[in-house]
């Protein structure tokens, strides 16, 4: 396997998260002087999918924004990265902010928006000070403002920090957050291409999929399915952390295996063999060892029964109780629950008791088929896709640690220790 | 207690920033708590009050988001990562150190000198940096009780602390909510642009390709 830095490459050098350090905008530029319906062609016949965890393709949710139809129209970029497990738009956008800005300039001027935000999450800090600060340099190099980089076109962005809510991240959520009221989310249809941000046609994209850009208006095409599967073009950060030896940010082309990033990262913590992993957060079921060969690109890992989604791939070694972890991402999921469908906000409050009656050891054969009913009640049910998410650790590790489950009220009680799995257990 | 005028016209900067005034309100309240510590009834007032809302509008949206807090927090603001994968690797246990060290027993709980307060937090972006703390929502990488243990110490010394990711010393709450709100303080060129495990497959890649 071949390691394919594009969105990474900069990273280390001399202060890439400044104008001088970045660049001179040339992909923007070259976008332009395009027409804007060709730029939108331009990356649908790129294939990029949404980085954001969907996949969907980012040319195509361009497409669907009405033109001549005499509204304003907004791009937002979703940085509001809060997947447990989801760890590169943060890095990304700390290193270089610019390749992000250059995006944002692309892709408004593709779909005629004047005004663009950047909606990232409140809780880190120094990454929004590095926004703020690339937004005032580009403004005072004239690529933003009332003549973007000489060009006539307008363009206004605005940074915009979050103040701590996981839904944020759901798009029509983040979209009622933006406009100052509950982060809650709404009944589609309407989609945002229609009625989006202020009830005018949006598009919303993730930092990642936006960062892409510049990069194939700048190479191509054709340069950039070089990279990866038919379906699943391109290259992507894959966020390897937990019982790894070294977890970090390893961009790649889809498609690559767990296998062989595993190889390339030193392998699982050692002295221990791999027990499970989320292939893109906690929203998507976790995968084992038998899944180590599985492409990792969006259909792969959907026909191994899971999804690609943010490609942050915990990896949990032998010492790891699956229950506790089941548990901990549930508590996660009632907390973060919004509230506005019944569903998910009662469903993932009552799973949290039955799964912490299952840890301490005093639960029983009906409780895993209470958790599995509940999750059918869930899933599907409400407005959004959080709900779907709570249900997905606790399905898939039913299906695959059962036993373990079981093994739980056999010994009333959790047959691990807690303190072997942390990274400072003695022998670790 | 009053919002100070100046920061009523820093409200209405951060209203101008947008096409709908009202989008300004997280801004805003972030701004509320630069100034205050927390969202306070006056903030929520003042808030109320320029957007043309009724109080219970803006403490609804208020009460929504964690960040924005009821009561006063420390000086700074701890933040232990405890969600599955920082909590396995040890941040159940740098949050228990911690809770104990500080005499702190509940969620943003403050210590008796006001300068510290503690709050288990979901997962911050860092996964690759567990265990990870946070101080006024600064990274701190790659953390063990012990070391956590020092660095709220550090902090209650009044010591100069700096972030494994970040500026080159922690700022106050109140200044960090500063930056939060939109005003932006002119330290993002301090720190460095990438920590360790960042680079991890870009120097892989840049040693095989040579």
């Amino acid at each position: 396997m071949k390691l394919t830095p594009v969105l990474s490459a900069n990273w280390g050098d001399e202060r890439p998260w400044t104008l001088d350090g970045y660049g001179d905008y040339a992909a923007a530029r070259k976008a332009l002087a395009m027409d804007p319906d060709a730029v939108i062609a331009l990356v649908k016949d790129s294939g990029l999918r949404g980085r954001g965890g969907a996949g969907f393709p980012t040319g195509n949710k361009w497409g669907f924004i009405p033109q001549g139809d005499g509204k304003p129209h907004y791009l937002v970029v979703n940085a509001d990265e809060s997947e447990p497990g989801t760890c590169k738009d943060i890095p990304l956008m700390l290193a270089n902010p610019h390749v992000l800005l250059e995006g944002i300039v692309i892709a408004s001027y593709a779909i005629r928006a004047n005004h663009a935000f950047i909606y990232v999450r409140g809780e880190v800090l120094h990454v929004v000070r590095r926004l703020h600060a690339a937004v005032q340099e580009a403004y005072a190099a004239g690529i933003l403002g009332a003549d973007a980089l000489g060009t006539g076109y307008a363009l206004d962005v605005v940074v915009h920090a979050g103040a701590g809510a996981y839904i944020c991240g759901e798009e029509t959520a983040l979209l009622d957050s933006l406009e100052g009221y509950r982060g809650q989310p709404r009944l589609r249809p309407p989609f945002p291409a229609v009625e989006g941000l202020y009830a005018s046609p949006t598009v919303i994209n993730n930092v990642e999929s936006i960062a892409s850009v510049p990069a194939i208006v700048a190479n191509g095409v054709e340069w950039f399915r070089e990279f990866g599967t038919e379906k699943s073009p391109g290259f992507t950060l894959y966020s390897l952390s937990g019982h790894v030896a070294r977890p970090g940010q390893y961009e790649a082309p889809l498609g690559v295996t767990l296998r062989e990033l595993l190889d390339v990262a030193g392998g699982v913590r050692a002295g221990h063999e791999l027990k499970f992993w989320t292939p893109g957060g906690s929203s998507t079921p976790i995968l084992t060892a038998e899944h180590l060969d599985v492409p990792l690109d969006y259909e792969g890992v959907g026909a191994a029964g899971s999804m690609l989604g943010t490609k942050a791939l915990q990896i949990f070694d032998d010492t790891t109780c699956v229950v506790r972890a089941v548990l901990r991402w549930t508590e996660f999921y009632a907390h973060e629950s919004c509230g506005k469908c019944t569903p998910c906000r009662e469903g993932t409050y009552w799973m949290v008791q039955i799964l912490e009656r299952l840890e301490k050891g005093e639960g029983d054969a009906q409780d895993i088929d209470t958790l599995l009913d509940a999750c059918d009640n869930i899933l599907g049910r409400s407005f959004c896709a959080l709900g779907d998410g709570a249900t997905s650790p606790i399905t898939s590790s039913v299906q695959y640690f059962k036993d373990e489950y079981i093994a739980h009220w056999e010994q009333r009680g959790c047959p691990f220790d807690p303190s072997a799995a942390t990274l400072f257990a003695t022998g670790a | 207690m009053t919002i100070p005028d100046v920061t009523r016209d820093e409200a209405r900067q951060l209203m101008a920033r947008y096409p709908k005034p009202r989008s300004a309100l997280l801004p805003m309240l972030h701004l509320v708590q630069s100034v205050e510590g927390y969202v306070t009834p006056a903030g929520i007032g003042m808030c109320a009050e320029l957007l043309g809302l009724t109080k219970a509008e803006v403490g609804a949206v208020a009460t929504f988001y964690t960040m924005y807090k009821r009561r006063p927090v420390g000086d700074y603001h701890v933040g232990v990562c405890t969600n599955t994968l920082c909590a396995v690797m040890g941040g159940d246990a740098i949050y228990d150190t911690l809770k104990d060290h500080l005499g702190i027993t509940q969620q943003n709980g403050v210590t008796d000198d006001a300068r510290v307060s503690l709050e288990h937090i979901e997962c911050n972006a860092a996964c690759d940096y567990a265990p990870v703390v946070m101080v006024n929502w600064e990274f701190f990488d790659n953390q063990t009780p012990e070391s956590a243990k020092q660095l709220v110490d550090d902090l209650r010394d009044g010591k100069q602390v700096r972030p494994t990711r970040g500026a080159d010393a922690v700022v106050t709450w109140k200044e960090a909510e500063r930056v939060l709100a939109g005003f932006y303080d002119g330290r993002a060129d301090e720190g460095a642009a990438a920590g360790p495990a960042t680079l991890e497959g870009l120097k892989l890649a840049e040693r095989s390709s040579r």
